[in-house]
């Protein structure tokens, strides 16, 4: 990103410049605004606390948000991420020993052995949507849909209306721990981010991901395993969405339905928001960060100010809405540049 | 005209029209009796089209003067045109493929109640009596897509003429027709000429031009070359008049024998059989040899690409392949290229990134070589400046976007991806397309140089002068068949123009 902004910037002046970053000007300075406003509006918003508040409430959607990436920039759509969320975090509910008082059928397992069952049920439901999308040729947009509706459906059928409580230690740990006084909720997150901002950026796979996105039927001339990166893509975005499903159980304390139904939206609106194309090849991690840190900032912001509380929705709604504009505006003057460059 | 004692139905005068300093039509005159099939030939960018499209409409910013019925005239739109009688039935047929046969009939212009709701039992019954006296005999509630791609041309002609075209014009009608539909459509403007109607018939076909025209024009370089009734005229004057004989042309003109080096004793890398495709190409066996430049040459639609194509796992085709005498299987590109098989398409944007630098450009068919899992940019960086030397590619440096470049660059860089680690067979689709002179040379060059280093080489083209240029043995293919091969011995632009 660095790299092509500065070599764009020696060659061809400012105006160029703008318009070929404008896709990661704007969101960096939709954060700088939000920031600076919160902190004038609030004196409790801008205190080390509050960062840490931030972080720890942006950690689930993050998770979910590194496998969404992938898929984006293959210009590919997962709308299944939250509902597979869901079932992984019930499923490795399901396979623990819960308390007497809960009245589900659960099928207690050792604690890694739950995770790994769970782990293969996040994985399996990616790669059903893969075999769906690669295979079939069902659009991502309608196959995932299903999966939404498929996973939903697994979740009520694993608890029946219940809540579970009780997950494996390693879960706990890792979803609802502190060290050293850092959630590890938010280690795990930036793990996440870091892996796979190195995957994207120096392996050949995060290559072909890019190229996947940026011109299909080039990558395909050029010998590129197209079908194999789209599917490649929907796994990982399954299993990024089953892990923050299991940590998110932890972190909330309960296992149930419909626990992440919000995290669909939060998750596309970070990465879209942050300025990765909605029609692949562009973007990234960086850009990722960047849109969960202008939700975080927001979703926090709005409950340190003295507002309706009514009204916040509307206001994210406007938000995901200019973010859409800049999106397919930066879209537009890219394509401009394309037609006058051939 | 000699017998044109009578007005013609259309005139053109002195026709001049140019794109952006290119002059695509000089001084044209054209005229169109009443009740006449008139052929019009040349090469592509001849300007045939060009003149068609001020006919129907389609330009309405030229010189010269069009009469319709001895009154000056100039259409604003094809709608206008239209509606003077003037109608077009393009290459690409414009016909809802979902939609009923008497739906698209009346496409546009359905017939409705006094309610203003579409009267359905009237437009079948009058789509039923329309296509009837055409000799059409169709349901007309069947769904157009699913009917052969002859009848869907006559379907589109007849809505046409259901407009009430007096002029009609048609663009390589039977580019895509098998010789049974190809007589069904002369029988049916046969009936219209009969009746009074005027067709101009635009086709690289000529002996369908000749079979079925009762006059001939000849364009070449933007300018009218030739009139002439058909019976005046034979195909190899036609070609003569096309290619321009005895003219000083300042790029070769390929008229003269051209020797092949075929090379019937080298190995034969890739071989196919009864290689098919449905509605593209059928039962194609060909050997392609190492050193050798393997030329195929057909009219626009004749299946070629298609056929390079699924030489590169890009088409799924029915038969049997075989690569140095082992059988194979192309289910996608990636097995191809894992297997030796290199391919640069017709279209740059289908091959390129504009957005990413020239060294990724030029590394993405060649990464699992160079990385196992992580990338090394300094790597491609230096392939990349290799290629930009080697194959004088005209830009600052590796990291440029490709965007940037002009259309040959790119096209070189096209080219580049696949030259790093040499394929057995490199599968080149228009390569010489959209270049000037300087770049073509170097194509050439490129080209020789990647034969000579013994690899088998297939160059597809709509463009004679390609093949020509390029080619050791030339196979020429014909709606979907290859039909003759050039090998051997020489071979000229005439010849291949009339085995096409």
């Amino acid at each position: 990103m660095a790299e092509t902004g500065t070599a764009a910037k020696r060659r061809g002046g400012f105006g160029k410049w703008f318009s070929s970053q404008l896709r990661n000007i704007a969101p960096f300075l939709t954060l700088l605004f939000l920031v600076g406003f919160f902190s004038i509006a609030s004196e409790s918003f801008p205190t080390l606390t509050n960062v840490g508040n931030i972080l720890n409430q942006i950690s689930i959607t993050a998770i979910i948000a590194v496998g969404l990436t992938f898929v984006i920039l293959t210009a590919e759509i997962d709308l299944s991420v939250a509902a597979i969320a869901n079932v992984t975090g019930i499923a490795v509910a399901f396979f623990t020993m819960q308390e007497g008082y809960v009245n589900i059928a659960n099928v207690p397992l050792p604690g890694l052995v739950a995770v790994v069952v769970a782990l293969g049920v996040c994985f399996a439901l990616g790669l059903f949507n893969a075999l769906g999308v690669v295979f079939i040729g069902i659009p991502s947009f309608i196959m995932t849909l299903a999966m939404m509706q498929i996973a939903d459906g697994m979740s009520a059928l694993f608890v029946r209306g219940q809540i579970a409580y009780a997950v494996p230690e390693l879960v706990t740990f890792l979803g609802s721990s502190t060290l050293g006084g850092i959630p590890v909720i938010v280690m795990v997150a930036g793990v996440f981010l870091l892996v796979a901002h190195l995957v994207l950026t120096y392996t050949r796979f995060g290559r072909y991901v890019y190229m996947v996105g940026g011109n299909r039927e080039a990558a395909e001339y050029s010998g590129v395993n197209v079908k194999f990166i789209v599917g490649a893509v929907l796994v990982i975005g399954g299993v990024c969405s089953g892990v923050a499903g299991m940590l998110g159980v932890a972190y909330f304390g309960s296992a149930q339905q419909n626990e992440f139904t919000t995290y669909l939206l939060d998750a596309i609106a970070a990465v879209v928001v942050g300025g990765t194309s909605l029609f692949g090849g562009s973007g990234g991690i960086g850009n990722t960060i960047v849109g969960l840190l202008v939700l975080g900032v927001l979703n926090n912001g709005l409950d340190h100010v003295q507002i309706d509380p009514f009204l916040k929705t509307l206001i994210r709604g406007l938000i995901l809405l200019a973010a859409l504009v800049i999106n397919v505006y930066a879209q537009q003057l890219r394509s401009r540049a394309e037609a006058r460059g051939d | 005209m000699t017998e044109g004692s009578e007005t013609p139905l259309l005139e053109l005068v002195d026709i001049s029209k140019s794109f952006g300093g290119v002059q695509a039509l000089r001084g044209v005159d054209f005229s169109l009796r009443a009740g006449e099939i008139h052929g019009l030939v040349g090469e592509n960018g001849a300007g045939k089209s060009t003149l068609m499209k001020i006919i129907a409409g389609v330009h309405h910013d030229f010189q010269g003067t069009m009469r319709l019925d001895g009154k000056p005239v100039r259409f604003r739109s094809a709608r206008d045109a239209l509606d003077a009688g003037v109608g077009m039935v393009h290459q690409e047929l414009s016909i809802a493929p979902e939609l009923t046969v008497a739906e698209n009939v009346f496409l546009g212009s359905q017939p409705v109640t006094k309610l203003g709701i579409i009267d359905w039992k009237r437009m079948v019954r009058e789509a039923r009596e329309h296509l009837a006296g055409l000799g059409i005999d169709v349901d007309p509630t069947t769904t157009i897509g699913l009917l052969p791609i002859g009848l869907q041309q006559l379907i589109e002609l007849a809505r046409v003429l259901f407009s009430g075209a007096r002029i009609i014009i048609l663009d390589e009608p039977t580019s895509a027709l098998s010789p049974p539909e190809v007589e069904l459509l002369f029988a049916t403007l046969r009936k219209l000429r009969e009746s009074g109607r005027s067709i101009i018939f635009i086709s690289h076909f000529l002996d369908d031009i000749l079979g079925i025209s009762d006059s001939v024009t000849i364009f070449r370089n933007g300018e009218k070359v030739l009139t002439s009734p058909v019976s005046k005229i034979d195909k190899r004057k036609v070609i003569e008049q096309m290619i321009g004989v005895g003219h000083r042309e300042l790029e070769e003109s390929y008229t003269g024998d051209i020797k092949l080096n075929t090379r019937f004793d080298a190995p034969v890398v890739l071989e196919t059989e009864n290689l098919s495709i449905e509605r593209a190409f059928h039962d194609v066996s060909i050997k392609i040899r190492a050193g050798e430049v393997l030329g195929i040459y057909g009219f626009m639609g004749c299946g070629q690409i298609e056929l390079a194509r699924a030489l590169f796992g890009k088409l799924k085709a029915s038969g049997g392949l075989m690569l140095e005498g082992k059988p194979i299987r192309l289910p996608r590109t990636s097995v191809a290229k894992e297997l030796g098989i290199a391919y640069v398409p017709e279209s740059r944007r289908a091959m390129l990134f504009h957005h990413e630098p020239l060294y990724k450009n030029m590394s993405i068919s060649i990464l699992e070589r160079i990385s196992r899992l992580l990338l090394k940019p300094g790597a491609e960086r230096s392939i990349a400046r290799g290629h930009i030397d080697n194959l004088r590619i005209r830009t600052p440096g590796a990291d440029q976007l490709l965007g940037n470049l002009s259309g040959g660059n790119q096209q070189k860089v096209a080219l580049a991806k696949w030259l790093t680690h040499a394929p057995k067979v490199l599968i080149l689709s228009e390569p010489t397309r959209g270049m000037d002179v300087g770049a073509k040379e170097d194509v050439v060059r490129i080209v020789r140089d990647l034969r000579d280093q013994g690899i088998a080489v297939v160059v597809v083209s709509t463009e004679p002068e390609t093949v020509l240029s390029l080619a050791d043995r030339i196979l020429v293919m014909k709606r979907g068949a290859i039909v003759t091969e050039f090998a051997g011995d020489t071979v000229s632009k005439d010849r291949l123009l009339e085995a096409a």
